[in-house]
């Protein structure tokens, strides 16, 4: 559990990035930040690994004071994974995995090893292991970036807009691929992003932020969606402009078990399970998840 | 012409190899002043430009200080200091090293400026000391620059060491002196002919030096010229093609 307690901090420059945060991200699950550039979501993160150090207020990991950790140590137990993998160019895909446990100093062969099996892990054929970065594909550095962020084993995973400089559909894989790993994994994740498609998707807790980084609105995507607490929030995820507000397009007759579904200014935006044309009632188990996925192509990709 | 043959002539006899005043002599004297001038500028100027280019705070200020180090004239400096010092290895080595440490700071600090800011970064975020980022990651990569600083170094070293003959010194500037002193020309030439030799070698040493220590997949023309490769040919074929259909 990673705890933000009356967090602020301002920059030398006297801009004030984060003002007075409080926020409490539980054990094993995914938590988005998620907001427009500028609104202080990547100083968040980076305050979790002391890459930030709050002007006043402090952060907890598990009780902890993280103040009071030798920076190196804490980050060598926290995962993170960046925008274009920030990979090192002169290493292998191999030695960058096993870069922190030869930190460590985990035998050569030992990490190397376990390096082989994140690659499998990530879905990455175990014969890129002696490429170096530059001939990999964008999606597949990405992939190298989430095995090295696992390499330690970390209870906490932080993510910084990690695919946002991949293109949609090397993106919605990669998400795929992040479901199906924090499923198995069970990690305590933070992920960062300004595109709130990827937070409803990902997020099984979403925090909305304005600038100054103060919460617009925080909770489950569904809860997000059904109840926006403000303009800001309405617009922020699209419901202001039609975008999510779907109603069932009567002038197409249906014909199978499905019906098509338009957003506010018209447009076709999805199908809902209409068994014999009734719409399904959604079990209180459903999640959030497959309705986002249903109005979301590249999702489904 | 005759001047030229005359100068290899005393380049390529056996007479003129050995003794006190033979070539081996003198140039293991000037490879000596080079490598002390160097030494000296290198245990200066490479932590410095390192320090420089990790913290990325001072620079402009070294920058000021360290060309106002190559407008000074080397000779001048070395009399100079001779007035005070006397004659001696010392003198000569301290102005050979003021040469030096401009294109050694240069290098390490541009170097390390050119290693992209996000590498770095994401080495500290997963767990990297200051010094492992330093040597593991900014000086490999930065290794190009650093050894280019490395080489205008040397060559400008070796090229100035030929002064060290007219402070009552030895070294290859020696033919130079003694033959213009002399008016045998034939000699100042082929000192000249010399220095210039022993540079162009220690420049291709370097180059050699530079190709095999720069880490692969830094120098990206390899790592990329295998992927466009294949695809070149198709592009030419394509090329080439196009007019005939028209035709």
């Amino acid at each position: 559990m990673i705890e933000f307690h009356g967090v602020t901090k301002e920059f030398a420059d006297g801009t004030l990035a984060v003002d007075d945060f409080d926020l409490v991200i539980p054990s094993r699950k995914t938590t988005v930040l998620v907001g427009s550039s500028g609104c202080g979501k990547t100083t968040l993160l980076r305050m979790i690994n002391r890459m930030v150090d709050p002007t006043s207020g402090f952060v907890d990991i598990d009780g902890e004071d993280i103040a009071q950790l030798e920076p190196v140590k804490l980050r060598r137990r926290i995962g993170y994974v960046m925008q274009n993998s920030g990979l090192l160019p002169h290493r292998k895909v191999i030695d960058n995995v096993a870069t922190v446990p030869l930190l460590e100093g985990v035998p050569k062969r030992e990490a190397h090893a376990r390096a082989l099996e994140l690659l499998d892990t990530v879905g990455l054929d175990r014969s890129l292991a002696n490429r170096y970065p530059s001939q990999l594909s964008g999606g597949q550095q990405q992939r190298v970036g989430v095995a090295r962020g696992l390499a330690v084993d970390p209870n906490i995973l932080l993510m910084d807009e990690p695919f946002g400089a991949v293109d949609p559909i090397v993106r919605a894989d990669l998400q795929q691929e992040l479901i199906r790993l924090q499923q198995e994994l069970g990690k305590t994740v933070v992920f960062v992003t300004h595109d709130i498609d990827e937070a409803f998707l990902l997020g099984d807790q979403v925090v909305i932020l304005e600038i100054g980084a103060h919460i617009a609105q925080k909770g489950t995507p569904a809860e997000i969606l059904a109840n926006p607490a403000n303009d800001f929030v309405a617009n922020f995820i699209g419901s202001g402009r039609g975008k999510r507000r779907l109603t069932v397009d009567a002038s197409v007759t249906s014909s199978g078990d499905d019906l098509v579904l338009v957003d506010g200014a018209g447009y076709a935006a999805g199908v809902v399970d209409a068994p014999r044309g009734v719409i399904a009632r959604p079990d209180s188990g459903s999640k959030s998840r497959s309705i986002s996925n249903k109005t979301d192509q590249a999702g489904d990709a | 012409m005759n001047l030229l043959f005359a100068a290899f002539a005393f380049i390529f006899d056996p007479a003129n190899l050995l003794g006190e005043r033979g070539i081996l002599p003198r140039l293991v004297d000037h490879l000596l002043y080079t490598g002390l001038g160097l030494a000296v500028a290198f245990v200066i100027g490479i932590p410095l430009g390192l320090l420089i280019g990790h913290t990325g705070k001072g620079r402009n200020f070294v920058i000021a200080v360290t060309s106002s180090f190559r407008a000074i004239p080397t000779f001048g400096l070395l009399l100079f200091i001779i007035l005070f010092t006397g004659l001696g290895l010392w003198p000569l080595v301290v102005v050979l090293a003021i040469l030096a440490v401009p294109p050694l700071l240069a290098g390490a600090y541009s170097g390390l400026e050119s290693v992209n800011r996000d590498t770095v970064d994401a080495a500290r975020a997963i767990g990297m000391t200051e010094w492992q980022i330093l040597f593991s990651v900014e000086i490999p990569l930065a290794l190009p620059l650093i050894l280019g600083g490395v080489r205008s170094a040397t060559l400008q070293v070796i090229a100035t060491a030929t002064i060290a003959g007219y402070v009552g010194l030895t070294g290859l500037g020696r033919f130079l002196i003694e033959g213009l002193a002399l008016h045998n020309y034939t000699i100042a030439l082929a000192g000249a002919i010399l220095v210039a030799a022993l540079a162009l070698a220690a420049d291709g040493l370097l180059a050699l030096v530079q190709k095999l220590v720069v880490p692969r997949g830094v120098s990206r023309g390899l790592t990329r010229s295998r992927s466009i490769r294949p695809k070149k040919p198709t592009g030419f074929r394509v090329m080439a093609m196009a007019p005939t259909k028209e035709g």
